[in-house]
């Protein structure tokens, strides 16, 4: 019996090892049939897309820029997916984030640098915790599928945010739809320059370590990735589920509300309407792809952040749309599946 | 307000209501039937894109909406083919499948239609499919205005939540999709085969879910434009839920969702009234959240293993 565990764990721990290898060339293969069959030269577009994402140091920042929302989100996801709670809202808590961040640090822009840098962080990250929670608590009192709510948080996230860039919040002259910069106190430090690298990515690589540690080496994780297996058995072992799905979404929420802080604090030092480019669907799949362990997301995050950087690149020297990668990017998350990792495990199996 | 324009304004968004209900309730009365059979298509937003973008490039290549609307109905097939391969024969999870399919139609769309189209010098636009006037019914006052002068994929609906309650309600087939969401187990001992009848189900619900892209293609707006599902697909979802699981009850349902979109265009357009167009364009979103709040006792009638794949 032993034996036969740890044989399955072997197995297992390989299987998923090695699962983003293999579920990668799938995509990219089936991506340039896609392109051909578009009339385009795969070789090219993928050469193309390596070297917008790796040609010289400047280029590889960018894609460490690129991959920093990407590691929030999907490492708040993956907290959120093991506890089996399905937040596709990902997208809205990072919008919420954004808009809380860049109230802040427009409004109270006079506080010294020492304040106003974690009070901008903090308040993304509990404007998207709370976002998040908000479609937690919609399926704790009202069985509301989070699916669903979530997907439509994010729309209403996306229209208040339009609102305020055209309307309340406008920068002075009136320009253009976007806020004001937020105040210098506010900036995060751009330790590269000339690149434009800045602390947010070691932030984010820090919160990823840490969700790592909580979910799998403290009893609360524990009892997090239980309600995800099995809520009824967690309830009958006298596990709260309904907090823990609240925990898990105000986990989940604040990572990506923290996420939309930094972006503003670091990138955009302003709110626009497209702040994010569906950011919030890529981490999905990012934390998806390491069978979403917050520590795997950290590499997902990073070669996602190099697929995006790399079809911007792709799309000004090949011409090919760079809307490409959302395609990669699904067939990324089927080859997945294709290898039985999100295999559904039976009840009985379990018992 | 005096009393004729608002009778006008009351008759113009009545009007648009059925319009702007016919893509979300083919959908909808598509996920019926594959939720009836135990499995949850998250997907139907990606499906919908899919099915728009095939019938609008194959209607505008070769002239004819209904061979337009057949390949988009044939492109949906052929997701849920893939669709069910993944759940059904794989086991995988429903909700992680659904939100790849989501991202593969926005991607595969999105990148087609700015490889054909978006640099096209060419007139994008199509002949849609026009309203078909009811003899003498279409010029009764008001009632004519609202129920008689519909394009022909409007009417369709009105065959359509018929058929498909006689279908799961009054055939062997509708009898076997219902018990494999059931009880599958007990369906599997009296000789029905589950795989297949979840196979045919899903299939059966992306077909309808590419009706209600190509809708908005052929019937709608007259040329694809990126993202031109807009959340429909989710709302869609919602719809399946509110409605009880029922066509009639997605008939119902989705005809109110129709009256958010309906009332948004129509206060957009009004210039006295100062409201900011994002929180009329958040209305049926925010619609959504509220049905999903208020009728949640609902829940209790979905079928027994959604979600759940068999052995």
């Amino acid at each position: 019996m032993d034996f036969v565990s740890i044989k399955k764990r072997l197995l297992k721990f390989s299987r998923s090892a090695w699962t983003p290898f293999a579920a990668i060339p799938i995509a990219l293969g089936i991506g340039a049939i896609v392109l051909l069959i578009a009339g385009y030269n795969p070789l090219q577009a993928y050469a193309a897309m390596w070297q917008g994402a790796f040609k010289d140091r400047t280029a590889i920042t960018e894609v460490l820029i690129k991959a920093t929302p990407l590691i929030f989100i999907g490492a708040g996801l993956a907290v959120a997916f093991r506890c089996s709670i399905w937040n596709i809202g990902a997208e809205g808590q990072f919008y919420a984030g954004a808009v809380a961040a860049t109230a802040v640090g427009i409004y109270l822009g006079d506080l010294p640098r020492f304040l106003l840098v974690p009070l901008v962080l903090i308040a993304g990250a509990s404007s998207g915790a709370l976002w998040g929670m908000l479609a937690a608590f919609l399926k704790n009192r009202f069985g509301a599928n989070e699916v669903v709510t979530t997907i439509m948080l994010n729309y209403i996230a996306i229209f208040i945010t339009g609102w305020l860039v055209t309307g309340p919040m406008i920068e002075t002259a009136g320009l253009f739809a976007q806020t004001a910069k937020i105040s210098q106190n506010a900036w995060l430090w751009r330790f590269l320059p000339p690149t434009r690298l800045h602390t947010g990515f070691i932030l984010a690589v820090v919160v990823a370590l840490v969700l790592y540690i909580i979910i799998f080496k403290t009893s609360l994780g524990y009892t997090i990735r239980a309600v995800g297996i099995n809520p009824e058995a967690a309830r009958y072992a006298g596990i709260n589920v309904k907090r823990k799905v609240l925990l898990a979404m105000a986990i989940s929420g604040g990572a990506a509300g923290l996420g939309g802080a930094v972006e503003v604090a670091a990138i955009s030092y302003r709110l626009y309407q497209l702040i994010s480019p569906g950011y919030g669907f890529d981490g999905i799949a990012v934390s998806l792809l390491v069978n979403n362990n917050p520590l795997g997301v950290i590499f997902s995050g990073i070669l996602f952040g190099a697929l995006r950087s790399g079809a911007e690149v792709m799309q000004m020297n090949a011409k090919v749309p760079s809307v490409l990668v959302f395609l990669i990017q699904g067939l990324v998350v089927l080859s997945v599946v294709a290898f039985g990792v999100y295999s559904y495990v039976s009840k009985e199996k379990e018992e | 307000m005096e009393l004729i324009p608002s009778i006008l304004f009351l008759q113009g968004i009545l009007a648009a209501t059925w319009r702007m209900a016919t893509p979300i309730l083919y959908a909808a009365v598509g996920e019926v039937f594959s939720e009836k059979a135990g499995v949850i298509n998250i997907g139907l937003e990606g499906v919908m894109l899919i099915g728009a973008f095939s019938a609008y490039s194959v209607a505008f290549e070769s002239g004819s909406l209904w061979l337009g609307l057949l390949v988009g109905i044939l492109a949906g097939i052929l997701s849920g083919l893939i669709f069910a391969f993944f759940t059904i024969t794989i086991k995988a999870n429903q909700i992680v499948v659904g939100a790849a399919f989501n991202m593969i139609g926005m991607g595969i769309t999105g990148f087609l239609y700015r490889s054909m189209y978006a640099v096209s010098a060419v007139p994008l636009g199509l002949k849609t499919f026009q309203s078909v006037e009811i003899p003498f019914l279409s010029s009764i006052p008001f009632f004519g205005e609202v129920l008689f002068k519909h394009n022909i994929m409007v009417y369709g609906t009105l065959l359509l939540v018929p058929l498909a309650t006689f279908v799961l309600y009054k055939t062997a087939f509708g009898l076997s999709i219902r018990a494999v969401g059931e009880h599958p187990k007990a369906a599997d001992t009296v000789g029905v085969n589950v795989v297949r009848m979840r196979y045919v189900s899903v299939m059966i619900g992306t077909a309808l879910a590419a009706v209600g892209g190509a809708f908005l293609v052929l019937a709608y707006a007259d040329q694809f434009v990126e993202g031109v599902v807009s959340g429909r697909g989710f709302i869609a979802l919602a719809v399946v839920v509110f409605g009880r699981w029922k066509p009639w009850g997605a008939f119902w349902s989705s005809l109110l969702f129709g009256i958010f979109y309906a009332l948004q265009l129509r206060i957009q357009t009004m210039p006295d009234v100062n409201i900011p167009y994002q929180f009329l364009q958040a209305l049926p979103y925010l619609a959504t959240l509220v049905v999903l709040v208020g009728f949640n006792k609902r829940r209790v009638q979905a079928p027994k293993t959604l979600g759940v794949p068999y052995k």
